[in-house]
């Protein structure tokens, strides 16, 4: 107990420590991945023995997650936002059979996209799902929300989804921890049968067992702590805050909102405070970071309130994509606010790239010689380090979708006749995604040459262990890749000529190739450096 | 008091150290704050930026608003300009003088000494120089905060106890290096003020 300086994402992993937790499933992703790291250095949860190792990708990570909720002890299960599409299959379901031991998910929503190739509002996956949801808007409120969170999805049986965005991830502020819970002995869920063997007959009857907890959810909102309305005088304007967007109200009105505010942390959306709005002020400004969940749902289309005007995202008052900031909030209050100075012209931009000695150079630069001999050259790439690959001086793929896509995407388009159809994918991300597509290009022989472009660690996201590491080839061989076109190669400019005799004939061979360059990240072995010192 | 602070330099140069250290000087004055982080893509080699938020009441944003910044900590000088808009009319800059050259484009440092020079108050030393001879180059991201101590609203010597305490794990060594360093970098920036 005491007072810590915490990022938001630290501020959730103390908490889930503090409330009995006894395993942590996640698989790195900017902004959600030092929530995971903070409980792997955490010699309190060494000492509680929680499991905390990373998974293969957020899938596995999710459906083990539910493994350890099913015999009765409190998991957590930790994503960025783009991680919830690959566990998606999962979580649907995950919210007919309910839980036994608590189950939080945490989603790392990155509106404004700092690291990621889209802002999709995970809230609307939440809402798919129908289960509850929590949306901290300080980083108090995430300890507070997920160490009452274990307990509140055993109290009403199903999963419940903590939405957090990039500012409350990674934003430190005082956070003061409460008395440590006991973990959770294993027990078996009583209707266990019923529940997890979601069999069409089951299913049915747990798809209106979930339809009627929505009653239960509302209700529940209806009386959280974390939705509050704060009445104010002027009345012209009534405002919704969701999530962090509550700050830039407190921001702009430091002493207390001027307007009717409802602030909203806890999901469903708690009818009853919204109708309170709704009768007090004729016009409501809606503040959420990410899409218009709840302002559409206000608009309505047919049949919604006429005399209600809603402001937000859809009308224009605000950006329709984009964190919300002090500014944007401040101008819509009409509040005089900007910039003194503007940013001088000499300023040039400094876009990220590949670290000096990094191997992924190595690759493309090598990778570039060869494709440049061929005019309908295509290489198919991924999510990592290397997708920096696309920049200058290397400008060397021409695709970056979604973790594993690159094998896959390569092969549709040798499928569609692209020769030679290249797919450079890093090791993490290959063991994410890539094994499966591996295997189709296998089963049709598909001519693809396959680049892992191995660092031996997840690096993009900080260097976390990679689950393949030092079994890549195994891996290959045991999917069903031919010996003789499976080759390791060292990525360093003595080899360029090595390097460039090997990937052209594997580009002539017309099945499936993988090449493996294979060189420890340099952060890595800085960091291994310091540490010996 | 209330001090909003941007932290600015290119990935790998240690602005969270700085960060780090103000934050562990403001917990032990009892201050409120919030302090904003960038992490992800943009360390790779990338521009970053940390905005430190200090009161001695609750803060409510996370992030700075424009114009509001009473001061720019940099590593980096023409990272230092590229968040003016954050500062304000009356703000100090305090930025290292030696260009990051990891861009092909870099500008000419005669034309970002200019735009320094436009404000009412900046501050551009060598760190890296001063760093070296008060025992070691890595510590000049702590030179650069000694030259901004003045403009933190946090007494030195709590300065210097957050560097005590952030230090630590590393040995008494460290510790001093990073004290010498900020004690260079205070007085280094005392004799430019002087002289400006
Ligand atoms: C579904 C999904 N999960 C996680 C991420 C975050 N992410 C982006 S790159 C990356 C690491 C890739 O590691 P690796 O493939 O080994 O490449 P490296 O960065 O080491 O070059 C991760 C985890 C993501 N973009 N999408």
């Amino acid at each position: 107990m005491g007072k810590h300086l915490f990022l938001g994402d630290e501020a959730i992993a103390q908490a889930a420590i503090d409330a009995g937790l006894s395993g942590v499933y996640a698989y790195p992703g900017t902004p959600s991945t030092e929530i995971t790291e903070y409980i792997q250095d955490s010699d309190m949860a060494k000492s509680r023995g929680i499991r905390s190792k990373w998974c293969v990708n957020e899938k596995t990570a999710l459906e083990a997650a539910l493994g350890m909720s099913y015999a009765g002890k409190r998991a957590l299960c930790c994503m960025k936002h783009v991680g919830l599409n690959v566990a998606a299959d999962c979580f649907m379901n995950a919210a007919m059979s309910g839980v036994n031991g608590g189950l939080i998910i945490v989603t790392a929503d990155d509106p404004s996209m700092h690291s990621s190739q889209n802002e999709q509002d995970n809230r609307v996956l939440g809402n798919f799902a129908m289960i509850p949801m929590l949306e901290p808007s300080n980083q108090q409120e995430a300890y507070d929300m997920v160490y009452g969170g274990f307990e509140m999805s055993e109290r009403l049986g199903y999963p419940v989804l903590l939405r957090i965005t990039t500012r409350m991830a990674h934003s430190r502020a005082g956070v003061e921890t409460r008395p440590v819970k006991p973990q959770r002995p294993v027990s078996f869920p009583a209707d266990g049968k019923q529940r997890f063997i979601l069999l069409p007959v089951n299913a049915r009857r747990r798809f209106r067992a979930l339809l009627k907890a929505q009653e239960t959810f509302a209700l529940e909102s209806e009386t959280s702590p974390y939705n509050t309305y704060f009445d104010a005088p002027n009345r012209e304007v009534g405002i919704i805050t969701c999530g962090i967007g509550f700050n830039y109200i407190a921001e702009n009105y430091p002493d207390g909102p001027e307007h009717p505010t409802l602030k909203i942390c806890q999901y469903p959306l708690p009818r009853k405070q919204i109708e309170q709005l709704a009768a007090t002020c004729r016009e409501i400004l809606v503040l959420e970071e990410g899409y218009p969940v709840v302002e559409e749902l206000l608009r309505g289309i047919a049949g919604g309130d006429r005399s209600l005007t809603v402001h937000g995202r859809l009308d224009g008052t605000l950006p329709r994509d984009g964190e919300l900031t002090p500014d944007i909030v401040g101008k819509t209050l009409g509040k005089d606010v900007g910039a003194c100075y503007d940013v001088p012209g000499v300023v040039a931009q400094r876009p990220p790239c590949l670290c000096a000695g990094c191997g992924h150079r190595d690759l493309y630069s090598a990778l570039n010689e060869v494709a440049g001999e061929y005019e309908g050259a295509r290489v198919f790439s991924d999510i990592g380090c290397y997708t920096l690959g696309a920049l200058p001086p290397f400008q060397a793929i021409d695709s970056c979708i979604d973790m594993g896509a690159s094998i896959t995407m390569a092969k549709g388009a040798a499928d569609a006749g692209v020769f030679p159809a290249v797919s450079v994918i890093g090791d993490s991300t290959f063991t994410h995604s890539g094994m499966t597509g591996l295997l189709d290009c296998v089963n049709e022989q598909t001519p693809v040459t396959i680049i892992i472009s191995d660092n031996e660690t997840t690096a993009m996201t900080g260097g976390q262990d990679s689950a393949g590491t030092g079994r890549l080839e195994a891996i290959c061989l045991g999917i069903g890749v031919e010996p003789e076109h499976l080759h390791v190669m060292t990525p360093l400019k003595k080899n360029y000529e090595e390097m460039k005799r090997i990937i052209r004939r594997e580009i002539e061979y017309r099945g499936v190739s993988v090449l493996i360059p294979r060189r420890e990240c340099i952060q890595s072995l800085k960091r291994k450096h310091t540490a010996k010192k | 008091m209330k001090t909003d602070i941007i932290l600015s330099g290119v990935g790998g140069q240690g602005i969270l150290s700085i960060a780090a250290v103000i934050g562990e000087a403001a917990l032990k004055e009892g201050l409120y704050m919030k302090q904003a982080e960038v992490h992800g893509m943009s360390q790779r080699g990338g521009d970053v930026q940390s905005g430190l938020r200090l009161s001695d009441r609750p803060v409510a944003s996370d992030l700075i608003p424009k114009g509001q910044a009473d001061l720019i900590i940099s590593l980096e000088p023409m990272e230092s300009l590229r968040y003016l808009p954050y500062l304000k009319q009356e703000g100090w800059v305090v930025t290292g003088s030696q260009p990051y050259l990891n861009i092909p484009d870099y500008p000419d440092m005669e034309e970002i000494k200019a735009e320094l020079g436009r404000l009412p108050h900046s501050v551009a030393l060598d760190a890296e120089q001063i760093a070296t001879e008060a025992g070691s180059v890595r510590a000049a991201n702590i030179v650069i905060l000694g030259a901004a101590t003045p403009f933190i609203g946090i007494e030195y010597a709590k300065i210097e106890e957050g560097i005590r305490s952030i230090f630590r794990r590393k040995g008494e060594d460290v510790v001093q290096l990073n004290l010498r360093a900020l004690r260079a970098g205070l007085d280094a920036a005392g004799r430019i003020t002087v002289n400006h």
